[in-house]
């Protein structure tokens, strides 16, 4: 698989669109996942994970083939659905950080006094709970919850893609699956 | 309430970066403490939740969307990825190529005046009179140069890059075919050659 990936690459080095056609199949699925569950909207999903294809194509020259595509690949679409994020932040309150805490915001601090109500346990339901509550985290927990858990990353490449320490990113995966404890206990 | 320390344990073991001694500690506590042991079960559960809904599908022209807002490709790239789908049309178009050339240089250097070998044909510089009252036998073929006929050819007259003046009192029993343009001269070359060819395999 990744020898076919570093192959593709050569070429769209030479400006082969169509081997560049090949590695967006491989990876359009995981590209629009995160999108979507970093930003909640389709719409906006779908665009944002152009976006970042395109971007890979026009910054090819500057990917270091000694890495893996797809790290490099997630890293550019993070940082397109972060900046997305902080760009239409509606109501700043909810999620203010809470001074000291390294990321965690009031949301974190709701109890969830209302437990989801029984029908939701219909798989549709809960899916659309699940999706709910992730939105719901602060993006530096979502992020790394998403790329840990839908991604099926390990701590070492979200660690590169975040381009963070990994004691950081194991501190927002603990945080990000205590909130979301909170929020699912009752589902 | 629960000691954090056992909190930490249950994220070590989550991550799957548990060792052994740790993980001994945390099952023991969690035999004797219903508390804990709910906040695990639920930890596992919000993992589990959030795994499941990890499969998503892209709108189907995901990718024909992103390649068409790529910028436009090196001509060199399609031409290459053209040539390697279409082997036989390419090899047929490189044969065609090299058809043409060998045809038009072969037009070029037929500059030359020349004109087919016939008793009575008069030459006069670069022009060729068929004189009143005598008979040509057989086709009378001129390049490059004018042909006038004024007397009587039986065959085919074929005048190539010239000109050919047929008198009043001219006659030609065969067919007459002045050839000025390339693609006129290639058909007519190409006819020959065929002709030729049959000639070949009927001797």
């Amino acid at each position: 698989m990744e020898d076919i990936i570093k192959k593709r690459i050569k070429q769209v080095i030479k400006g082969d669109q169509e081997a560049f056609g090949e590695i967006v199949d491989i990876y359009k699925n995981s590209v629009y996942q995160l999108c979507y569950r970093m930003l909640g909207n389709r719409h906006e999903a779908e665009d944002i994970a152009q976006e970042a294809f395109i971007r890979a194509y026009t910054n090819i020259h500057t990917f270091n083939q000694e890495l893996k595509f797809s790290t490099w690949l997630f890293r550019i679409a993070t940082n397109l659905c972060i900046d997305r994020i902080r760009k239409k932040k509606p109501d700043h309150y909810l999620d203010a950080e809470v001074a000291g805490t390294e990321g965690l915001t009031l949301y974190s601090q709701l109890p969830s006094e209302t437990p989801l109500p029984e029908t939701e346990l219909e798989t549709l339901e809960l899916q659309d709970a699940v999706h709910k509550e992730i939105l719901k985290l602060p993006e530096k927990y979502r992020s790394a919850i998403i790329l840990k858990y839908m991604e099926g990353l390990s701590l070492n490449e979200i660690s590169e893609i975040l381009g963070l320490p990994i004691g950081t990113v194991k501190t927002r995966i603990h945080r990000g699956r205590e909130a979301l404890r909170q929020q699912l206990r009752y589902v | 309430m629960c000691p954090d320390h056992i909190i930490e344990l249950m994220h070590e073991y989550l991550d799957e970066e548990i060792d052994l001694d740790k993980e001994q500690i945390l099952k023991e506590h969690l035999q004797n403490c219903k508390e804990c042991e709910t906040i695990f079960y639920e930890l596992k559960k919000t993992i589990i939740f959030v795994k499941s809904i990890s499969q998503m599908q892209t709108p189907p022209d995901f990718t024909a969307n992103v390649l068409a807002r790529l910028p436009k490709e090196k001509k060199k790239i399609w031409m290459k990825r053209w040539l390697k789908k279409h082997p036989l049309l390419s090899a047929a178009s490189l044969f065609f190529i090299l058809m043409m050339g060998s045809l038009v240089s072969a037009w070029n250097q037929d500059r030359e005046f020349s004109v087919s070998k016939q008793k009575n044909l008069v030459v006069k510089n670069d022009t060729v009179i068929v004189p009143k009252g005598q008979v040509v036998k057989g086709d009378v073929i001129v390049r490059n140069g004018t042909l006038k006929i004024e007397g009587e050819v039986q065959g085919n007259v074929t005048v190539i890059n010239g000109e050919k003046y047929l008198a009043s009192a001219g006659h030609v029993t065969g067919e007459i075919d002045e050839i000025n343009e390339v693609f006129d001269w290639i058909w007519y070359y190409m006819k020959h050659t065929a002709k030729e060819a049959v000639d070949i395999l009927n001797h």
